[in-house]
């Protein structure tokens, strides 16, 4: 039987493992959230014009949330674009790649595989940084119930569903920043072109919200998607930004992916 | 599945103004073990790599087996193996991880065979070693092994014994030689001379991306035989009868001898008529050009030694040179 995605995808696991790059990555996502409850600890100040920052002292359900936000910025694209950006790109420099299309696995095959490779990746990031931030969360401010954004009073069991289910619609935009650095790393076949590329990508758009004059763009900014979470904080919960935040984000994914694919699939191998 | 391993026809890759390669026609035939020579430069790598999918040509067809690499993928790389420039592997695995994956890549009972390919390039006791500790050598081989997990009828090899030291070449070469012997199609770029005119019968010399020459090296050697060097006790007298003598062309003085050009019977015909001459032959001995004389003369348009182009086989220095 010829090999297909999934031989693929899981190679790609087995390379992240043993790539020191990869780690990289993983510790930033446990340590902010790990610096950030300890600094709470020591230190009796909130972070302000944030949600859930009044909170973080009452619950330890509050500090994941607010993480989400600060990570927004910065943190957790930056974790994504570095295996993202890098996942062709460096094989196309090391001259694995074309080890690998000389296989019997079709080049579409392979692309999948390392997109899929990829968007686990972000995933578990997300899982370790949630995981991190809820469980250091609740040893220093508590495992108590959470004052959601309409006001009301969450129970402790329901706030971390609530949790949860935040990182979970958290990581749609977040894949659509892997999916662009896919697509980067494949076009530009470049690690540190298509890293910094889908940061810059990420920043740009973060700019365009900023600019006077063009507030009507901001709903359609992938950005702005990554506060759609917040609708699940509500009571009753507001579906609409998810919603939302899903059309949008399938505008950014859906052209990078097949424009990734497409590239993948006709590029000439000439590297290595 | 068509029977001829390799059928490229008018291939031509263009890298904006630079044409890499330019209508290349090549034939390797089954059981052949096809020398792919040229200059660094002269577009073998991006050949290959066409053949193998690797890059889209401009125009032209490669069939490996009757199949399309571009069109078919990786399909039409069944029952094909090889590399191109040096193999690489991931540097982070150990050889026999590496080996795996390729097999997982290549499907089938492909994992079964990872200890017989190991064990066919000498690797067995380095393979729990990182590949990112391998010499150039133990890459090389490596490359031979993972191409030998897929079981190929044709190999297609770029370069292999680059870099090697002699003992390593002298590996390589045995190793493709047990191969082809096997039953193996190899089609081998090279620059090294030696190596082709020791594992190749027939060869392709390419010249700035085009083919220069395609047919046996056999035939390509044979009209290097054709040049002649005599001395005698008195050589004008016996450039006389050289003139004289029918089959004998170009007969001239160089230096100390006399040089012509000439074929076996006429130089039987020649001893004799020097004897009845009267004239004492010191040294009568074909000046035998080498693979590197007909390789610059094809190549460089030089000529290191004097040669001439065979008509038969499939020269076509003079319409595309």
């Amino acid at each position: 039987m010829r090999p297909g995605v999934f031989t693929v995808y899981r190679w790609e696991l087995r390379k992240l493992v043993a790539l020191k790059r990869t780690y990289l990555g993983l510790f930033a996502a446990a340590g902010v959230p790990l610096a950030f409850t300890i600094t709470l600890a020591l230190k009796n100040g909130q972070p302000n014009n944030v949600p859930f920052g009044a909170y973080v002292h009452q619950s330890g359900l509050a500090i994941p949330l607010v993480l989400l936000t600060f990570a927004s910025a910065f943190l957790l694209p930056l974790i994504t674009a570095l295996v993202a950006g890098d996942i062709v790109a460096a094989e196309d420099q090391n001259g694995t790649l074309k080890t690998v299309l000389t296989r019997s696995v079709q080049r579409g095959h392979v692309f999948f595989g390392k997109v899929l490779a990829a968007l686990t990746y972000t995933l578990a990031s997300m899982l370790l940084l949630g995981g991190v931030a809820i469980i250091a969360g609740s040893i220093v401010s508590g495992f108590h119930s959470l004052t959601s954004l309409s006001g009301t009073t969450v129970s402790a069991t329901s706030a971390l569903a609530l949790v949860l289910a935040s990182f979970a619609v958290y990581l749609i935009p977040l894949f659509t920043v892997a999916l662009i650095g896919v697509m980067l790393s494949t076009i530009t076949r470049n690690s540190a072109a298509a890293v910094v590329g889908t940061l810059v990508t990420v920043l740009l758009i973060e700019l365009i919200g900023i600019l006077p004059g063009l507030g009507s763009l901001q709903p359609y900014l992938l950005t702005r998607q990554f506060d759609a979470w917040q609708g699940l904080l509500r009571q009753p919960i507001d579906w609409s930004p998810i919603t939302h935040a899903t059309w949008v984000c399938g505008l950014y994914c859906i052209p990078a992916i097949v424009a990734g694919y497409l590239v993948f699939l006709r590029r000439d191998v000439a590297g290595g | 599945m068509s029977e001829t391993p390799v059928e490229a026809r008018g291939l031509v890759k263009q890298y904006g103004r630079i044409t890499a390669v330019d209508h290349v026609d090549l034939t390797v035939n089954r059981g052949d073990v096809y020398g792919f020579l040229g200059p660094n430069g002269a577009g073998k790598t991006t050949t290959l790599r066409m053949m193998l999918g690797l890059i889209y040509p401009t125009a032209g067809s490669v069939r490996l087996f009757g199949r399309d690499p571009i069109a078919e993928g990786a399909a039409a790389l069944d029952g094909v193996a090889g590399f191109v420039e040096a193999p690489r592997f991931y540097p982070y695995f150990t050889a026999r991880t590496n080996m795996h994956m390729m097999a997982a890549y290549d499907g089938g009972d492909a994992s079964s065979r990872v200890e017989d390919a190991l064990a066919t390039v000498e690797l067995t006791g380095r393979a729990d070693d990182k590949v990112g500790g391998y010499s150039h050598g133990m890459r090389q081989r490596l490359g031979i092994a993972a191409a030998l997990l897929r079981r190929p009828k044709l190999l297609l090899l770029d370069e292999p014994a680059t870099g090697l030291d002699p003992g390593g070449m002298r590996d390589m070469r045995s190793l493709i030689r047990r191969l082809a012997d096997d039953g193996m199609t190899v089609l081998l770029s090279s620059h090294l001379l030696a190596e082709v005119e020791e594992l190749c019968d027939r060869v392709a010399i390419v010249r700035a991306g085009r083919i220069v020459y395609e047919g046996a090296l056999d035939d390509l050697k044979a009209t290097a035989e054709s040049s002649y060097r005599l001395r005698t006790t008195d050589n004008d007298k016996a450039l006389e009868v050289c003139q004289a003598q029918a089959g004998i062309e170009s007969a001239r003085r160089e230096g100390a001898d006399i040089r012509m050009d000439a074929n076996e019977p006429a130089i039987g015909e020649l001893s004799v008529a020097l004897v009845e001459a009267g004239l004492q032959v010191t040294a009568l001995v074909p000046e035998t050009a080498t693979l590197e004389d007909l390789f610059f003369h094809l190549t460089e348009g030089s000529t290191p030694g004097e040669v001439t182009i065979p008509e038969t086989a499939t020269s076509i220095v003079g319409d595309q040179a």
